[in-house]
């Protein structure tokens, strides 16, 4: 029955943030899941499990997933950076910083997600406009702010990217 | 010295403390939490609305390797916890015994060694239902013949749960006969949903040798959780304890106790482990608390164009267990706030509520007890009056403003409003708008076949619930409570009965001290949340914490201050009398270089103490608010109507807001942004429906349509600012104003685009196809 097929294991090895890790997995792990329940790496929010609400976005290979609808497996020998990645020693990323000056997050829930959607498109596009902004985060949804400061977020921070290019 | 600027007093748009741990991803929300030997629980919902259940088989689950009990109502009956009461008196079935009342309702719960594990074991769990015809509706649920949802209630005859009245219904008929013209309205507040990103869940840990029940859980109430728990467990309140971790929104949707929370925690009781419980998207929809789902029938009474009675009558449909949160002896919430920002003689206010084969909740989505159903009413039928008077919206509002000078005003329904000057928030907004330009592009665009609609709404809320004597919950006066510990190093922790959901309870309630104390707000950490950490209070919601736990936390660091005063005499070999306060520092009257610092006092509180005084610089401070307090504001919307395909763009919002003094006006734009977004969402998508068996629908995302960035518009913000006259701070409490105040503003502005054709309602959400059928009605559709 379908209840035993799920259990396979199978060996996964990826580098999150920059650090190999590996662990035997059933096939049927989310990657939402490996990363916080057998990684620890509790940053990465699961909101809807229907890939609509994007709390649970990360990067895989530098390309913004939503990361309930990704397999544990399918992520074997590939790169994933989660918020907790986005943080430099000593201090934050610029799209950390302009979360926070322009009051874009109230309860936080979205945040990394919204940050790491943000993080890719600035990459993409340094010098992007409201309604590109408005384009790239309508999979993610924020509850508390109504996204307008959250444009201005990452309107900031790209302005302070540019600046230090 | 520090300047008023510096230590960040009231006024001050500082950046949220609270915000560092969650731009970094390092909050600490329910499912972050793992105990040592914790197991995972996940619950069997009803498929069907309406069933006796004849069996529950749930041998082949408990055979599953990996799971390690399975709880039914038959167990939870023999400890018995399989009803628990609700916050408005009723019952609600923990897990279902006899039969099953609304589609998604409880039946089991598996405990597994991993979640995973516990979702195949609910594929293993066999339920016989016999099936019931399903009631949908409240019309339907009070026919002669409608089939009996509450069997188990003793002398429940009907689905009629409750009749209420407010105002004089003699006065209000005697309006009436004496009219020249009543304009009336029928209209739907369809049930949403308030979809808080995180989904709720707990982890209760019973302690198999102290007996202490610890449950982290997602509460915007935990003091009044706690007491739930003890009435339901019977256990005695100090062996339990309620922690509320970060939050990831609430809403009003973490107000309720839910039976995940009841049944984790007896398992843990039962199996001596931590036991978690995260509930899924669709468990969240379906089965805790909507919001609405109010029909309402309103009348006006004009003599010329001046209001002179109101007439309100409502059906309320409130599920299958009657669980609204709202203050006891107010069976319809505050609805009676109808008369809404008008100088109406006499009013009458008319409920009845209904059981139905549906969710249970009725909780207030970002509104204090149905305010939002009362102004989304009224602000709907005076448009419809201006239609049918032939007179401009925003004259007919103007015309019939309670006046500045009438306050304090007593509403023909008996609220005592505190403050406001409405004219002067209305003309801002109009001014912002570019009001009688606007009326005229619309009307060339009209010209031109385009369909342009301009939409205002004027609230006035009424928030920030006690006093005690008419506002309880289970008895609980709704009181609120904060206690300063100044510490010798003049830092201090403060502690509150309120829980921050995202409000930034951290950043302002440090500023509030900073105003009142004089310790920069940077030096004040806040804690909420813990309940065997904090002081009793009645929680995070109807938007009450800055008006009640606000006003505790300025009225303890005035009594602090004035403990700190005999102290500075002491220090500066003064009378109390010499002394000038300033934030941050006392000092001698005429000799401003002779000064004692807040800190230097805090220091001498605990080593230089003056004779008769004791030591320490702490204390506790109850506040039971004399009166509500009456945010309002003036919304206006501009929206654009497609005549090909009835999609309406929103073209602008102006939201002008009066919630008195602003403690830190960053934030308080923020709640006011958020609720925008959610009015709007409320107006054009969110919606929870049901067909005619009773399924839900609007149980996943792909149902339950919540507005992305693409379609939220954007807000231009505006303010005027009279202060609460009876709060310490002036301020008045503003977490819901624009959830309330903005769904009449979009319909207003969508009905006012199809006004000159005859079309006078749609009801929400307002959709591109029931816009398109109006405009095929009125011969306008392209």
């Amino acid at each position: 029955m379908a209840v035993q097929e799920a259990l396979v294991t199978r060996p996964v090895t990826v580098s999150v943030n920059g650090t190999e890790r590996s662990a035997e997995v059933e096939t049927r792990l989310l990657l939402a899941h490996f990363l916080r329940e057998t990684l620890g790496l509790t940053g990465t929010h699961i909101g809807c499990d229907t890939t609509h609400c994007g709390a649970c976005t990360v990067l895989l290979d530098g390309v913004p997933v939503k990361s309930c609808t990704v397999l544990a497996v399918q992520a074997d020998g590939r790169e994933i950076t989660t918020v907790e990645g986005l943080t430099p020693a000593g201090g934050l990323h610029p799209i950390q910083e302009a979360f926070s000056a322009e009051h874009g997050l109230q309860c936080g829930f979205c945040t990394p997600g919204m940050m790491l959607t943000s993080v890719a498109l600035l990459a993409e596009n340094p010098d992007p406009t409201p309604e590109q902004i408005r384009w790239a985060i309508s999979g993610n949804i924020c509850r508390c702010t109504g996204y307008q400061n959250i444009v201005k977020a990452v309107q900031h921070a790209a302005a302070t990217l540019k600046e230090a290019s | 010295m520090a300047t008023a600027h510096e230590i960040r007093g009231l006024g001050h748009s500082v950046r949220r403390k609270e915000d560092d741990r969650f731009i970094r991803g390092k909050g600490n929300y329910v499912d972050d939490i793992v105990l040592p030997g914790m197991l995972h629980m996940e619950l069997l919902r009803s498929p069907v609305a309406h069933a006796r259940i004849n069996s529950i088989d749930t041998s082949r689950a408990e055979a599953l390797p990996g799971v390690v009990a399975v709880v039914t109502g038959e167990l939870l009956a023999a400890h018995n916890l399989a009803w628990m009461p609700t916050l408005s008196a009723d019952t609600q079935a923990v897990l279902a015994t006899d039969k099953v009342r609304f589609q998604g309702q409880e039946i089991a719960a598996v405990i597994a060694e991993t979640a995973y594990i516990a979702k195949d074991a609910l594929e293993l769990i066999d339920v016989d239902y016999e099936l019931l015809p399903a009631v949908t509706t409240p019309q339907q649920a009070l026919e002669e013949d409608a089939p009996l949802i509450r069997d188990d209630k003793e002398g429940q005859e009907s689905n009629h749960i409750y009749h209420w009245e407010a105002g004089d219904e003699e006065a209000t008929n005697r309006a009436f006969a004496e009219a020249d013209r009543v304009v009336a309205l029928d209209t739907f507040y369809p049930r949403c949903h308030p979809a808080p990103l995180e989904c709720c869940g707990c982890v209760a840990d019973v302690n198999p040798a102290t007996g202490k029940a610890t449950v982290y859980m997602t509460s915007q109430a935990p003091h009044v959780h706690r007491t739930l728990f003890a009435l339901v467990a019977g256990l005695p309140e100090h062996q339990i304890r309620i922690v509320s971790p970060d939050i990831g929104g609430g809403f009003g949707n973490k107000v309720p106790v839910y039976p995940g929370y009841v049944i984790a925690t007896a398992a843990s009781l039962l199996l001596g482990r931590p036991v978690k419980w995260i509930e899924d998207r669709t468990g969240n929809l379906i089965s805790t608390g909507f919001a609405r789902d109010y029909h309402m029938h309103g009348e006006l009474a004009f003599k010329g164009s001046k209001m002179t009675g109101l007439r309100v009558k409502m059906l309320s449909d409130n599920g299958a267990f009657f669980s609204d949160a709202q203050p006891t002896k107010f069976k319809a919430g505050l609805f009676h706030i109808v008369t809404g920002s008008y100088d109406i003689p006499a009013a009458h206010v008319v409920t009845d509520g209904a059981y139905t084969n549906k969710a249970p909740g009725g909780v207030a989505y970002r509104c204090s007890f149905r305010v939002t159903e009362a102004s989304y009413m009224i602000e709907r039928l005076v448009q419809t009056a201006a239609y049918e008077l032939g007179v401009d919206p925003v004259e007919l509002r103007m015309e019939n403003f309670i006046q500045p000078e009438q306050f304090p005003y007593e509403s023909a329904t008996g609220f005592l409003y505190d403050s406001g000057d409405y004219p002067a928030a209305m003309r801002l907004a109009l001014e912002r708008l570019g009001y009688d330009e606007l009326r005229k592009e619309q009307a060339a665009a009209r010209e031109e076949g385009r369909l342009l609609g301009i939409g205002v709404a004027f609230f006035t809320e009424v928030v920030g619930a006690g006093h005690g004597d008419e506002y309880a919950i289970a008895g609980l006066r709704m009181f609120d409570s904060a206690e300063l510990r100044v510490h010798p190093t003049g830092k201090a922790i403060l502690k509150l009965g309120v829980r921050s959901q995202g409000q930034g309870h951290e950043t302002t309630f440090g500023q509030i001290i900073a105003q009142e104390l004089g310790i920069p707000y940077e030096d004040v950490e806040v804690q909420e949340g813990d309940t065997d950490n904090t002081p009793y209070g009645l929680g995070t919601y109807a938007s009450r914490s800055t008006p009640v736990a606000g006003a505790a936390a300025a009225m303890i660091s005035r009594e602090l201050r004035e403990k700190a005063r005999k102290i500075a005499a002491h220090l500066l070999e003064a009378s109390e009398e010499d002394l000038e306060w300033e934030p941050g520092r006392f000092y001698v009257k005429g000799s401003p270089d002779k000064a004692a610092t807040i800190q230097d006092v805090a220091f001498a509180a605990y080593t230089n103490i003056p004779e008769g005084l004791q030591a320490g610089l702490e204390g506790v401070h109850y506040y039971d608010p004399p009166n509500m307090t009456f945010p309002y504001g003036a919304y206006s919307v501009v929206v654009e109507i497609d005549r090909g395909t009835g999609a309406w763009k929103v073209l602008r919002v102006v939201a002008v807001d009066d919630c008195g003094v602003r403690i830190n006006p960053m934030i308080v734009e923020g709640q006011i942004m958020g609720g925008l977004t959610e009015g709007f969402g409320i107006a054009a998508m969110e919606l929870i429906t049901f067909d005619d068996d009773g399924n839900c629908i609007g149980s996943t995302f792909m149902d339950y349509l919540l507005p992305t960035a693409w379609e939220t518009p954007e807000f231009e913000l505006d303010a005027t600012q009279v202060p609460s006259p009876h709060h310490p701070l002036g301020a008045k409490g503003v977490g819901e104003s624009a959830t309330v105040g903005s769904p009449a503003a979009y319909v207003n502005a969508v009905i006012d685009a199809l006004a000159h054709a005859g079309v006078r309602n749609i009801d929400m959400p307002v959709t591109s196809d029931k816009v398109w059928q109006a405009l095929a009605e009125v011969g306008l559709a392209e």
